[in-house]
């Protein structure tokens, strides 16, 4: 197995993910799985439908608890949190922690704007004072709200949405959706930020944008991502670091380019029997070599 | 059906004589269809022999009543449904209609109507002639706008399907009845007692029922309403079981006047007033006024609250409000609390008003009538479930008055025993006609630009 790039600027660990099993029953869908996120970067995980992305993602945002294993997230501040013992709603609140779905989960029947409201909800709950000092018309909860305000027009922005604020979530196409819901997960504040398959359904434009907002949101609020992706035209443009996985278990780590010139991954993605995956590695390496020659 | 011709010629035709075409082809099939239903009916002569009795009189007037409903079809109705498409149509494309002045302060027209509305009444009718438009008309509608708005907390904005929603108002009406006639509390004192008391039950329902979802919820909440009652009934003890608690203390003006003939501090003996017990009524007008005032403040206030956002994005998506770190428990119970605690004062406010409460009044019907009424309103809105209340209770209550149908019907006839099956077909049509509910738009709780109505097509129902 290969060696995660060191990378001297930023080798500091986010999310760490130490030996992760998860079965359902008799199906073991993660199997012992280690890698990690390291913080400012964008680490995409790939692998063939079926691998088993979407549940490393529900493990790690508390959607399911693994069989074994732990997952551990080192915030800014040092603070370690043991995900695997959280509950959904915290992994969000204490840890850090947003997500996005493969099939989009707006809000449909709220505005555009009060998607991203709902999403400051923790921060808003505690300036009404529970609600209480709120409804009494106390000036905290007032001048909270100007703030959560400009906050949601700051990654509406970002987004592109501006001029949609006041339209139903529903009402955008399927683009303007995926972008907004990014820019909700974004405004819980995150330090990572996990995206399934946020390319999905786009057209090569809207793709584009996305690349730029995902890159954005690295370099300008030092998030880190975790994302799901199929599209390689994202993936090798704009991770940093790719983690294969092939039915529940990793077969390569590292950077985009070595990860696209890894014999198992050419295999496991052309879809090769074990057994087989001596003989392809042969062949590839004499058509290099050749190619060299 | 009828022959549809698409010819453009056929447009230069008159209205009319397309009208008599069609309800000649529509007297045909009618003749058809019916002669041997209508116009031929068996029956036994006098040797018990099965005849054939001929009703061509009967006959003729099916026949006429399909031809001449084909003709008003096509002539009347038809060019108004066009008529009202294109306009409806041309009104999109154009600017948007600027809202009418009684569309534009439809609140206010609405407090001052109701504020004026005792006077009024008692201006036309006379002291006595006023109590059935203000205690069977004002009061009973009021008691069941506010419970709706209570139940659209739960039901409208959080999305959680109660059907046992009376046993919060029960909770509220023994509460003031038993506290009342026990330890001599006061209406004031016992009124956010009982809304407390109903909260708290509504908490003690929540914590083992908020983890179903959809039917199961409604199935446990159904349960739970019944549990409710059937322990009035049988904790005979406290509640004298079915008998219920009579004799419970009327309000009074915040201890000041009472209502009690034999009290020194009488109201009417205050004043100087003939004696009358509508003074009673007015006043009691005027505090289910105050208390559906209240309700639609806090509800008006949480929704625009984090709170009230969370219920509603609740409502539309749970999981994606956990993955934002909302507690789906304590938002649930939070809504479950609140709902139950408007369903507890209008309990309370309902035993002061009877005198009298048994677990008659709790059953399941008076849960579905609320259900109804917030569905028929339209999910979440105050302005459409506040008309529902009026055209559901108002409407009951106004087939009673339907006397003069005896002249049609005969004497036998009673239109009371027929007002829930004519209440039962007119929500049919209401739901099918506006299958959102009177008012189905949802208005956002903040915007950057303009407010723009959110279309009930976006919104969803809530998965409980």
């Amino acid at each position: 197995m290969m060696e995660p790039r060191e990378n001297p600027m930023n080798s500091d660990v986010i999310l760490k993910v130490e030996h992760v099993t998860m079965r359902f029953g008799g199906l073991v869908a993660i199997n012992d799985l280690s890698f990690d996120v390291r913080r400012n970067e964008i680490t995409a995980l790939i692998g063939p439908n079926g691998a088993g992305k979407t549940t490393v993602f529900n493990c790690v945002t508390g959607f399911y608890r693994p069989t074994m294993g732990r997952i551990l997230m080192t915030q800014k501040s040092g603070k370690v949190c043991h995900l695997e013992r959280m509950t959904d709603f915290t992994i969000n609140r204490e840890a850090k922690v947003a997500r996005t779905f493969q099939n989009i989960r707006l809000f449909t029947g709220l505005t555009v704007l009060e998607n991203l409201l709902v999403a400051q909800h923790n921060t808003l709950m505690r300036a009404s004072g529970y609600t209480v000092l709120g409804l009494l018309g106390f000036k905290g909860y007032r001048n909270a709200s100007v703030a959560a305000i400009e906050k949601a027009k700051l990654w509406l922005e970002r987004a592109d949405l501006l001029d949609r604020a006041d339209d139903p979530a529903g009402d955008l196409s399927y683009g303007a959706q995926r972008r907004l819901e990014i820019a909700r997960a974004m405004c819980t504040d995150p330090e990572l930020l996990c995206l399934d398959e946020p390319a999905a359904g786009l057209n090569p434009r809207e793709s584009l944008e996305l690349n730029k907002l995902l890159r954005a949101i690295r370099d300008d609020t030092g998030t880190s991502l975790l994302l799901i992706e199929h599209d390689m035209s994202v993936v090798m443009e704009i991770s940093d670091h790719v983690v294969v996985l092939e039915y529940g278990t990793k077969i390569s780590d590292g950077t985009p380019d070595e990860v696209k010139n890894d014999p198992k991954v050419i295999a496991a993605y052309l879809g090769v029997d074990d057994e087989e995956v001596d003989e392809v590695l042969d062949e590839i390496t004499h058509a290099t070599d050749e190619a060299q020659a | 059906m009828t022959v549809q011709s698409t010819n453009p010629a056929s447009k230069q035709e008159s209205l009319v004589a397309r009208g008599l075409r069609e309800a000649f082809f529509a007297g045909l099939i009618s003749l058809g269809m019916f002669s041997l239903y209508v116009g031929l009916k068996t029956d036994q002569n006098m040797l018990n022999e099965l005849v054939l009795v001929p009703r061509w009189g009967m006959l003729a007037i099916f026949v006429v009543l399909a031809m001449i409903g084909r003709f008003l079809m096509i002539v009347a109705v038809q060019p108004w449904l066009a008529a009202r498409k294109s306009a409806r149509a041309s009104a999109a494309h154009g600017q948007a209609e600027v809202p009418g002045f009684v569309a534009r302060n439809l609140t206010v027209l609405a407090v001052i109507a109701l504020v004026l509305f005792p006077p009024l009444v008692v201006g036309l009718f006379g002291m006595q002639g006023s109590l059935k438009w203000i205690d069977n008309f004002g009061i009973q509608i009021l008691i069941y706008v506010m419970l709706a708005w209570g139940l659209n907390i739960v039901v409208g904005l959080a999305g959680l399907l109660d059907l046992g929603y009376v046993a919060f108002y029960a909770v509220g009406a023994y509460s003031y009845a038993l506290l009342s006639s026990y330890f001599g509390l006061s209406f004031w004192l016992l009124l956010p007692i009982s809304g407390i008391l109903a909260a708290f039950w509504g908490m003690v329902l929540g914590f083992p029922v908020l983890r179903l979802r959809g039917d199961y919820l409604a199935v446990v909440t159904l349960a739970f309403g019944e549990i409710i009652r059937l322990v009035l009934i049988n904790w005979v003890e406290v509640t004298k079981g079915t008998f219920g608690i009579s004799g419970i203390a009327k309000a009074s003006i915040f201890g000041i006047w009472s209502f009690d003939v034999s009290a020194p501090n009488n109201f009417a003996k205050a004043f100087d007033l003939p004696m009358s017990s509508a003074y009673y009524k007015i006043f009691l007008f005027y505090v289910i006024l105050a208390l559906c005032a209240l309700t639609a403040y806090v509800s008006v206030r949480l929704r625009s609250m984090p709170i009230g956002r969370a219920w509603e994005a609740l409502r539309e998506d749970e999981i994606a409000c956990r993955s934002l770190g909302i507690n789906t428990v304590t938002t649930k119970l939070t809504a479950f609390a609140t709902g139950a605690m408007f369903g507890g004062f209008a309990g309370a406010f309902f035993g002061a008003r009877q005198g009298f409460v048994s677990p008659e009044s709790f059953v399941f019907l008076e849960s579905a009538v609320i259900l109804a009424i917030v569905v028929l309103g339209g999910m979440g809105s105050l302005v459409g479930i506040a008309i529902a209340a009026v055209v559901m209770v108002g409407g009951t209550e106004l087939l009673r008055e339907l006397t003069f149908l005896k002249a049609v019907f005969g004497p036998d006839f009673t239109p009371e025993l027929y007002r829930m099956l004519i209440f039962g077909l007119a929500m049919v049509i209401v739901m099918v006609l506006k299958p959102r509910g009177f008012v189905g738009s949802r208005q956002p709780t903040a915007f950057l630009h303009e407010r723009k109505a959110v279309s009930g097509s976006f919104t969803k129902e809530g998965h409980g």
